[in-house]
């Protein structure tokens, strides 16, 4: 075995399996036996739009230093699908290892210089050991965490200890399953020299933090924003957000004594149902969401266009996946920005949030919420399948009990009382925002909500002045809109610079990255990370403090660098686009990359 | 313009209902569709179905999407909030405000365009999902608005005013709502207050998705020979089935029937309803009858009226959610969020 230079607690451990075969709970053992061992981890589901059969691989990252994105090496890989070896054995670094079930030896075809290929024949070990097809393929799985465990030093009684939690409930399959570990474990420490020089460490990096998906994340923001009506279409990758909110809710909102739900979730016939629902939510007073992805907005435009110009609160959660058209539904990008910002027909504009991990996503719910009720309009929630249905160790969520909604401008039947008439689409406050009454309220607040041409008092026109009249007010509330949407946030280079990037949502932990190898080479840039759309005077003058913005973003036509064009009085020669789109969560590499390339090529010109 | 205010006329001596409201309390904007359309006889049933129910306005919402019938909420109970939806969607947009508000009542006025193809789909789902709505299509056959474009209920061999003929298949909204797995169709003539009120006020107490389909025929572009949505074809084609009338419980309105066998169905809140069967083999609880029935009458190019099927039992959208009786709006932001040690207890299971 060749000696490489050791790498304690950072490194990237891939597990190629097959689709449907079990292994996401071994996999699953493994992060979290790393988390418990007080190891920052990453896990990123690499996995095809298919129920069983086709290739799927886990990525995890272990990281010392905390850092959570993708990086396009591997250092053990853990080869159990024979249909992926090659690929799978190209991807290992050099010095890297490659563990694969040797019950049927393949030591030829898998050789590569500068990579150690470790044969385990664990089809073997779990088929003398264990009876029943469906029981022998599982335990293959547990039986190749036992192995890492041996090769990398992971601590077996945390093991044990997991296994004796997730099946706390069936404590029969203890035994059976630490019995696999066991058989990789000491196969592995007979045969090789353990533990490899990649391998892990107890340390402390993990206290008060959690491993938890965007999708489970924002789901728990919905709940706790106060939502109570939630309509859905079922769509790759946002449906384990609605699946993660009914969970809550039955643990959460239902009345012990009468079992009645506090809240109404509605799986819709079609996503512009779905929209319809969540809007009828909201007008009726109700906060309303609906989770979906781009094929889904696509369908909602409709309605989004109707919310927008008859002023109805509803939140939409779009987890974002490869486009166009089906695209590749388990894949991740950041392409419906520019949908998102201006989805229907019209002059039409939405606030859009950009939370950059699930901690976010919690944060972001019961702000979407807030936004979408004060300026009485749906507003957006744009997540990722990375950020929403990857493992991810974030902080701690935490709530702030003096938090109250914010129901905006709300007549009751008390306020209305005091009105001498009331007008639904007057502004009496200068900010763009006029007063609403709820269904059910006093015949004085009733009105008649239409997407047809309306006058500020809500009747029909299709009079010149009375119909610009109220869209220019609808341009005035979008102001107010900028001066309520969270800020960007500014992390300053260590040093003065004149060169800045900006980035948002899954691409924040590539850019840190990024950021701090660039800045180990001399090369240091201002980072200002965006959360929102419409963008506030930060970005402006971020753009204006700076020679030169990269713009990094997850997909092909820089719809970011586009919109900042659009929207603000940024120089296009300024703007320099970082662009990833293979639908692959970004890697730190392919940043570093660009900015010193595109640096380099400036210094020659 | 599609609204305008109406003045309240007022009068001593005005009839008021339980509530001291008059029918002008009930009315709304002034209608602008074409005089003589069927869709304005249907508001007034409606104006007199509300009034005579003494239902408070604004505990009603009404709901549309878009096309000459959708216009009309805005013709009746100026007091109730209104929604206006887009084309074909105002079964979800009711489905959303019940899931919000069930103590309201719904009531979505939809036509044959917008049930029957662009919404066929929301149509179907609110039918089979039960949804708490009175669910009322004014049925003429034309798409009136775009000038007299053929609709998915026209029947095969009907002419439109410019001559051609269509060619296609008829879809009969209340055979498509029993075969969903409705719990309530019916249908009228928008001319025949007498049948048409006491279904609208059957239908406003059904605890479920009440259909009426409600023949209308449209004065401009489907009332010429040749069509089968006109006054003269649907008037000669009549054939009622059943005669329905609402009868309150506390108090029963005398009515005056015509021969035949009387059921009393009991309805959830203690409403009854009364069905007079014309035809004594007739009976509404059976969905292969009341095809059967539809079937045979389409064969004799009979528009059969009344109430065709009713089933109370079946369960209804909030019963099927397990929704708390109480409105979900009127529950206090206390009562819905768990709190932070809840929060701090859930996240063990994260590390």
């Amino acid at each position: 075995m060749t000696i490489f230079r050791p790498r304690i607690n950072d490194f990237v451990l891939k597990i190629a399996t097959v689709n449907g075969t079990g292994s996401a709970s071994a996999n699953g053992l493994l992060m979290k036996a790393l988390f418990r061992m007080g190891i920052p981890v990453t896990g990123k589901n690499l996995f095809p739009s298919n129920i069983q059969g086709l290739p799927t691989w886990y990525e995890i990252r272990a990281s010392k230093d905390g850092y959570n994105a993708r990086v396009e090496r591997v250092d053990v890989m853990v080869a159990m699908n024979a249909q992926t070896y090659a690929k799978d054995l190209a991807e290992v670094g050099h010095g890297g290892f490659l563990i694969y079930d040797s019950t049927w030896p393949r030591d030829a075809q898998l050789s590569r210089d500068g990579v150690t290929v470790l044969g385990i024949p664990l089809a073997k070990l779990v088929n003398e050991n264990f009876e029943g097809s469906r029981v022998r393929t599982l335990m293959k799985n547990i039986a190749y965490v036992g192995a890492l465990c041996a090769l990398m030093e992971i601590d077996l009684d945390i093991v044990k200890g997991l296994l004796e939690e997730t099946f706390a409930a069936k404590p029969k399959l203890v035994e059976p399953n630490f019995k696999a570990v066991k058989l990789g474990y000491e196969f592995a420490r007979a045969q090789f020299d353990c533990p490899l020089p990649v391998r892990c460490e107890k340390m402390d990096g993990t206290t008060g933090k959690i491993l938890i998906e965007g999708n489970a994340a924002a789901a728990l923001g919905c709940l706790y924003a106060g939502a109570t009506v939630g309509a859905w279409y079922p769509i790759t990758p946002s449906t384990s957000l609605m699946d993660a909110f009914e969970g809550f809710c039955r643990t959460f909102r239902r009345d012990p004594e009468t079992g009645e739900n506090r809240y109404c979730i509605i799986q819709a016939e079609d996503e512009l149902a779905a929209a319809g629902m969540a809007l009828g939510a909201g007008w009726a007073g109700a906060r309303s969401f609906t989770p979906t992805s781009g094929p889904g907005i696509s369908l909602m435009s409709e309605f989004i266009g109707f919310g927008y110009y008859t002023e109805i609160p509803a939140v939409f959660f779009d987890i974002q996946r490869v486009g166009p058209s089906t695209g590749m539904p388990t894949r991740t990008q950041q392409c419906d920005l520019m949908l998102a910002a201006y989805a229907s027909h019209g002059d039409t504009r939405h606030p859009v949030l950009l939370p950059a991990d699930p901690k976010e996503c919690f944060e972001m719910a019961p702000v979407a919420f807030d936004l979408a009720e004060r300026l009485q309009t749906p507003v957006f929630v744009l997540s990722d399948l990375d950020i929403g249905m990857n493992d991810w160790m974030v902080d701690q969520l935490t709530w702030d009990e003096n938090y109250r909604p914010d129901r905006g401008k709300v007549l009751d039947d008390a306020a209305l009382a005091e009105v001498e008439k009331f007008h639904r689409y007057f502004d009496h406050d200068g900010d763009g925002i006029p007063y609403r009454s709820l269904p059910g309220s006093d015949r004085k607040g009733s009105y008649f909500v239409r997407g047809s041409g309306h006058n500020q008092f809500g009747g029909y026109t299709e009079d010149a002045a009375e119909y610009q009249q109220v869209v220019d007010r609808l341009k005035l509330k979008w102001e107010t809109a900028r001066s309520l949407a969270p800020e960007a946030i500014e992390r300053k280079a260590r040093g003065r610079t004149d060169i800045g990037i900006i980035a948002f949502g899954s691409s924040h932990g590539a850019t840190i990255e990024a950021l701090d190898r660039l800045g180990e080479d001399g090369i240091e840039l201002d980072y200002l990370r965006l959360r929102a759309f419409p963008f506030g005077d930060e970005v402006q003058r971020f753009i204006d403090s700076h020679r030169i913005v990269f713009v990094l973003e997850q997909n092909r036509d820089a719809q970011m660098r586009g919109l900042l064009m659009l929207e603000l009085d940024a120089d296009p020669n300024k703007l320099v686009s970082i662009l990833h789109y293979d639908g692959l969560p970004v890697p730190t590499n392919s940043v570093t990359e660009a900015v010193a390339v595109h640096l380099r090529q400036e210094a020659v010109a | 313009m599609s609204f305008i205010s109406k003045p309240k006329i007022r009068w001593e001596g005005q009839p008021t209902n339980a509530l001291g409201l008059t029918l002008t309390d009930y009315e709304g904007g002034l209608s602008t569709l074409c005089a003589g359309c069927g869709h304005d006889s249907i508001t007034a049933a409606l104006v007199r179905a509300f009034w005579e129910l003494a239902l408070q306005p604004e505990q009603v919402i009404k709901l549309s999407g878009i096309g000459c019938s959708s216009k009309t909420p805005a013709y009746f109970l100026s007091g109730a909030h209104g929604f206006n939806s887009v084309h074909g969607r105002m079964p979800s947009v009711a489905t959303g405000a019940q899931a919000a508000r069930r103590d309201l009542i719904a009531v979505g006025i939809s036509g044959d365009g917008d049930s029957l193809s662009i919404g066929f789909g929301q149509f179907a789902h609110a039918v089979r999902r039960n949804l708490n709505v009175l669910y009322i299509i004014e049925n003429n056959g034309v798409y009136g608005l775009t000038k007299g474009q053929f609709s998915a209920s026209a029947d095969p061999g009907s002419r439109a005013k410019k001559g051609f003929e269509n060619k296609n298949q008829a879809i009969d909204p209340v055979a498509t709502a029993i075969t969903l797995g409705g719990s309530f169709a019916a249908r009228s003539f928008s001319g025949d207050k007498k049948q048409l009120v006491p279904l609208i006020k059957a239908g406003l107490r059904h605890p479920g998705c009440a259909v009426i389909d409600v023949i209308s025929p449209c004065v401009t572009f489907n009332d010429h020979e040749g069509s089968t949505k006109s006054y003269a074809w649907t008037r000669s084609h009549l054939s009622a089935a059943i005669e329905a009338d609402y009868i309150e419980s506390q108090a029963e309105i005398a009515v005056d029937y015509a021969e035949g066998e009387v059921t009393d169905v009991a309805l959830h809140d203690g409403a009854t309803i009364r069905l007079k069967k014309v035809d004594k083999e007739y009976d509404t609880s059976c969905r292969a009858h009341a095809l059967e029935f539809l079937e045979a009458a389409r064969a004799r190019q009979e528009v059969v009226t009344g109430l065709l099927y009713l089933n109370k039992d079946l369960p209804s959208f909030h019963q099927i959610a397990g929704t708390a009786e109480q409105p979900l709006t009127k529950f206090a932001y206390e009562d819905l969020n768990p709190g932070a040690d809840a929060l701090r207890e859930l996240q063990k299971s994260l590390r």
